[in-house]
């Protein structure tokens, strides 16, 4: 049961959005440009891919389930790939510049001090461009920021995956707009 | 120096960061301006408070003092508040509910999961509402993205506590993205 009073019909993240408007409104504007915008050289599912990687590193399931099916519906509808990628990035088939990146998120995740200046090295040998590494490190730390607030208050998180999949089919085509996330996918719950 | 090139290498902390991506510093600035100063039955003295407690426990020396010196702004005092902040507020008047909630930003900070029911039922014993929950879980939660940001990517910071003074005071009656660095 969730700490606070929330929307019942609401899960995860949405609940807290319909909840308070006012952080809902910046805090969707923030995934919104991490995630979504053109990039001008990350793909959408890239940035997705390291939105869930660090999710699973909180172990926060709403998030996690949400971003892998965000990131498979933009990688070629390819979960396997999206679990790979969580599992184990060393020998999942991704570049070897995204690979650098996931190492920067993962030090970001355990504090912003753990990034060495040779992991921004690495990356850097990889491809990996000032922009990139910026946006990696501040997606990582914006994770850190939604695991936390899903679960500090103990939100409901559904354990469908057909629910995950049809709420990522969804954001990966519409991205992050407030009016977009406000609706309710109570009916496809009660199906599944 | 920063790990990354920024455009102005003499702005401390997360201002060069926030000068840099002017696309991710509206929301980012935004979300602070509406947590920090925005309408609340919490003070923004002790809304100030749980961002610099937040920043210490996470080790980041520049959004804690910034955000301590702007917390002794709002309060009228000194900036002893930065070093009474580090060693959780003994000898400072703060009520029992901003303890309790104090106590709930800590847990955040180690992990969400981390928060219990006993915790949460304990600050609303002491008359924390449903808001002021919401916002210490968030509050807590958002200084864990704007530390990791400041650190993960080398940013410098001033060491002295009498150089945030202004900062903190501009942060404190200005606000956040009120007038941006050129």
């Amino acid at each position: 049961m969730p700490h606070i009073d929330l929307p019942e019909e609401y899960p995860g993240i949405r609940s807290l959005f319909v909840y308070r408007p006012e952080t809902a409104a910046p805090l969707c504007h923030l995934a919104q440009v991490l995630l979504h915008d053109p990039h001008p050289t990350l793909t959408a599912g890239e940035r997705e891919l390291i939105a869930s990687y660090v999710s699973n590193l909180n172990t926060c399931k709403f998030c996690t389930a949400t971003h892998s099916a965000i990131a498979k519906h933009q990688l070629g509808s390819d979960l396997s790939l999206v679990k790979h990628v969580l599992a184990d990035p060393e020998t999942a088939p991704i570049s070897d510049k995204l690979r650098a990146l996931l190492k920067i998120a993962a030090k970001v995740q355990t504090g912003g001090k753990n990034v060495l200046s040779e992991d921004i090295e690495t990356a850097r040998s990889e491809g990996a461009t000032d922009i990139e590494i910026h946006d990696t490190v501040l997606i990582a730390a914006a994770f850190c920021m939604y695991n936390r607030y899903v679960d500090g208050l103990a939100t409901w998180q559904p354990d469908t995956e057909a629910f995950y999949d049809k709420m990522g089919e969804q954001r990966a085509r519409e991205g992050y707009k407030p009016s977009s996330i406000n609706f309710t996918l109570t009916e496809e719950l009660k199906k599944s | 120096m920063a790990h990354i090139k920024l455009l102005n290498e003499e702005l401390p902390g997360i201002v060069g960061l926030l000068n840099y991506r002017p696309e991710t510093a509206k929301p980012l600035l935004e979300l602070a301006e509406t947590l920090l100063r925005g309408p609340s039955t919490l003070t923004s003295g002790e809304r100030e408070i749980i961002a610099a407690s937040v920043s210490w426990w996470n080790n980041c020396h520049f959004c804690h003092t910034s955000h301590a010196a702007a917390a002794a702004a709002h309060l009228n005092c000194d900036l002893s508040l930065v070093d009474e902040i580090k060693k959780g507020l003994p000898n400072t008047n703060v009520s029992d509910k901003l303890r309790a909630l104090l106590h709930i930003a800590h847990q955040v900070q180690r992990n969400g999961k981390e928060v219990t029911a006993e915790d949460v039922a304990y600050a609303r014993e002491l008359g924390a509402t449903d808001q002021e929950i919401h916002d210490t879980v968030l509050i807590a939660a958002a200084f864990c993205m704007y530390n990791r940001y400041v650190d993960g990517l080398g940013t410098w910071a001033p060491q002295a506590n009498e150089a945030y003074k202004e900062m903190g005071e501009r942060m404190a009656f200005v606000g956040y993205g009120k007038h941006q660095p050129a």
